[in-house]
């Protein structure tokens, strides 16, 4: 048998140190407030899931998770559907004004979001959106990475399936949907899965655009709750779970997908 | 003159392609492109953001130029950059290496480096900010057992932005091992074994064949770094709030004073634009760094 690798002796602890804080985190949500505020901390003695349920209870948790997942799943089909077609309008068609419109949209890339909200929030409020979640989805309806994937998929594809499908009949709609959809579907999900991750994680936008205690994120909305309950860490540490589990279960379920997404992607 | 069959299909191409791309071009172009130059109409502005603004010329730059708080922050975002960048390359690129041997367990402590990629800079913030507590948090526990003092972190001004720095790391790590990984399973294993050959031991074959192979990664990830550690702004909100003593108030966190907390739209605007700049330019180098270094790429 071979000798375990020194490596561990590094590794390991690197490892502990890196999930310590969600560790604790787990921790402090089902101790007793008492548990939580003693030095040096330790372990809880029971489960004190009352913590969750008065995390519920204090806080509009349920509508803040709901309006985070309305938000999120509403900007994942948009980018799916509106940067699949721009993506293979840009890939495969000749048409008028096309090179022009993708330098100028990747050219958007470039720009920090902090350029772009001061303009951003007073056309929201023209558009009558502010406060609403239509503010938190508008801007995020299609992007210009998701085009640019899109495209990036669509030249590498064989031209040949879609003559072969035009020579069949079919029109261009008919082609993406039934003929080039399957082979869309890693692209589609790296696309998803980043989309997600962006919109569910979001906190500068939503802190501006967003107010009243209804329309909140649940990530601005565990902030205001941070504000308001400094003092009860198991409650805040309830909420805080809560709020990331979604994510960590697409992360735990996708971790090989995952990972490659976000290489791919450049984003955090 | 009528239309041949090749010009109606060239405008049939024209509608289709317009037709397929203007819902996301659309999209885009008003919520991306329009307030990039709305901005820097703002910036001419004297304004609250809520009422019609007025001309202002070239006031909110002056202003800018001799505001010292602007100069402290931006100072202070330098510093932040200076210590970020480089803590985060120098931890991820041995932590990569060791991450790529064909080790056991290996896919756990893959794992364990990654999964702060998908954690929120609210949940890092809250979660930090009870491991930091200066009465009863776990890191002055440690500090306890090994016979030190307690200390203040977020609440201590000389600490908070190094505590920043230390929990945007732990945020950011798993992201650049993750590209250096990627980099690193990219280096042909025959040049390895070409290198080992020629008598080159692990340590020499890593300094002279695997180092200048990920140079294009850590290009990458060096202006990348950069680029959002100059936009730092929901770890400090969520933590320090710009405090103790403004020792956090980075660039962007004194932006969004001006702007929804003094209400001077037109002076956060000028802010923006100056940031831009500096983000531009470091844009334009990743560019010019990708083209130079491109001869390592061997696929």
């Amino acid at each position: 048998m071979r000798r375990p690798s020194a490596l561990h002796l590094i590794l390991f602890p690197l490892s502990v140190v890196m999930v310590t804080p969600l560790v604790w985190m787990l921790l402090v949500s089902i101790s007793t407030q008492e548990e939580s505020r003693r030095f040096p901390p330790g372990l809880p003695s029971g489960v004190e899931w009352e913590n969750y349920a008065a995390a519920i209870r204090d806080a509009p948790l349920g509508s803040w998770l709901a309006n985070s997942f309305v938000v999120s799943v509403v900007c994942v089909v948009g980018n799916l559907v509106l940067c699949s077609l721009a993506g293979y309008a840009f890939a495969r068609i000749s048409f008028i004004g096309s090179k022009v419109a993708f330098v100028l949209m990747l050219a958007t890339l470039m720009v920090p979001f902090q350029i772009v909200m001061l303009p951003l929030l007073i056309m929201t409020r023209e558009l009558g959106l502010v406060d609403t979640l239509g503010a938190l989805i508008a801007p995020n309806l299609a992007t210009a990475f998701g085009v640019f994937l899109m495209r990036q998929f669509f030249t590498t594809l064989p031209r040949e399936l879609e003559e072969a499908a035009r020579i069949d009949g079919a029109g261009r709609l008919r082609t993406l949907f039934q003929v080039l959809l399957p082979l869309m579907r890693p692209t589609l999900a790296t696309l998803a899965v980043l989309t997600f991750l962006q919109t569910w994680n979001d906190f500068l936008w939503p802190l501006i655009a967003v107010q009243s205690p209804e329309v909140m994120t649940v990530q601005l909305g565990l902030q205001s709750f941070q504000g308001a309950h400094t003092t009860n860490w198991p409650k805040l540490m309830a909420g805080t779970v809560l709020s990331q589990l979604p994510v960590l279960l697409v992360f735990f379920f996708a971790q090989r997908f995952f990972v490659r997404s976000v290489a791919a992607a450049g984003i955090k | 003159m009528t239309a041949t069959p090749a010009d109606r299909r060239k405008l049939e191409d024209h509608l289709a392609g317009w037709g397929f791309a203007a819902p996301a071009v659309v999209l885009i172009g008003v919520f991306g492109l329009v307030p990039v130059v709305w901005s820097f109409v703002l910036s001419l502005q004297h304004t609250d953001l809520t009422s019609p603004g007025t001309f202002a010329g070239g006031d909110n730059y002056a202003k800018l130029v001799a505001d010292p708080l602007f100069w402290d922050a931006a100072w202070r975002t330098l510093v932040y950059v200076v210590l970020f960048v480089p803590a985060t390359l120098a931890l991820a690129l041995p932590i990569a290496v060791m991450l790529n041997q064909k080790i056991r367990g290996v896919v756990l402590y893959r794992l364990a480096v990654s999964v702060p990629l998908v954690t929120s800079t609210v949940a890092t913030g809250i979660m930090f900010s009870w491991l930091a507590n200066p009465q009863f948090g776990l890191v002055n526990a440690a500090l306890d057992a090994v016979g030190l003092p307690k200390q203040g972190f977020f609440t201590d001004p000389g600490q908070a932005l190094v505590s920043v720095v230390a929990m945007t790391v732990w945020g950011w790590l798993g992201f650049a091992v993750i590209i250096y990984l990627a980099a690193l399973q990219n280096v042909p294993k025959d040049l390895i074994e070409a290198s080992s050959l020629d008598g080159c031991g692990r340590a020499r074959s890593f300094w002279h064949v695997e180092l200048p192979l990920v140079a294009p990664a850590t290009g990458f990830l060096l202006v990348w770094l950069t680029i959002n550690g100059l936009q730092l702004f929901d770890a400090v909100y969520v933590t320090t709030k710009g405090g103790p003593l403004r020792a956090t108030t980075v660039l962007v966190y004194h932006l969004y004073n001006e702007a929804f907390v003094s209400f001077d739209g037109g002076y956060a605007a000028a802010i923006g634009c100056a940031v831009f700049l500096v983000i531009g330019a470091f844009t334009l180098a990743q560019l010019r760094l990708n083209r130079r270094t491109s001869h390592y790429e061997v696929r």
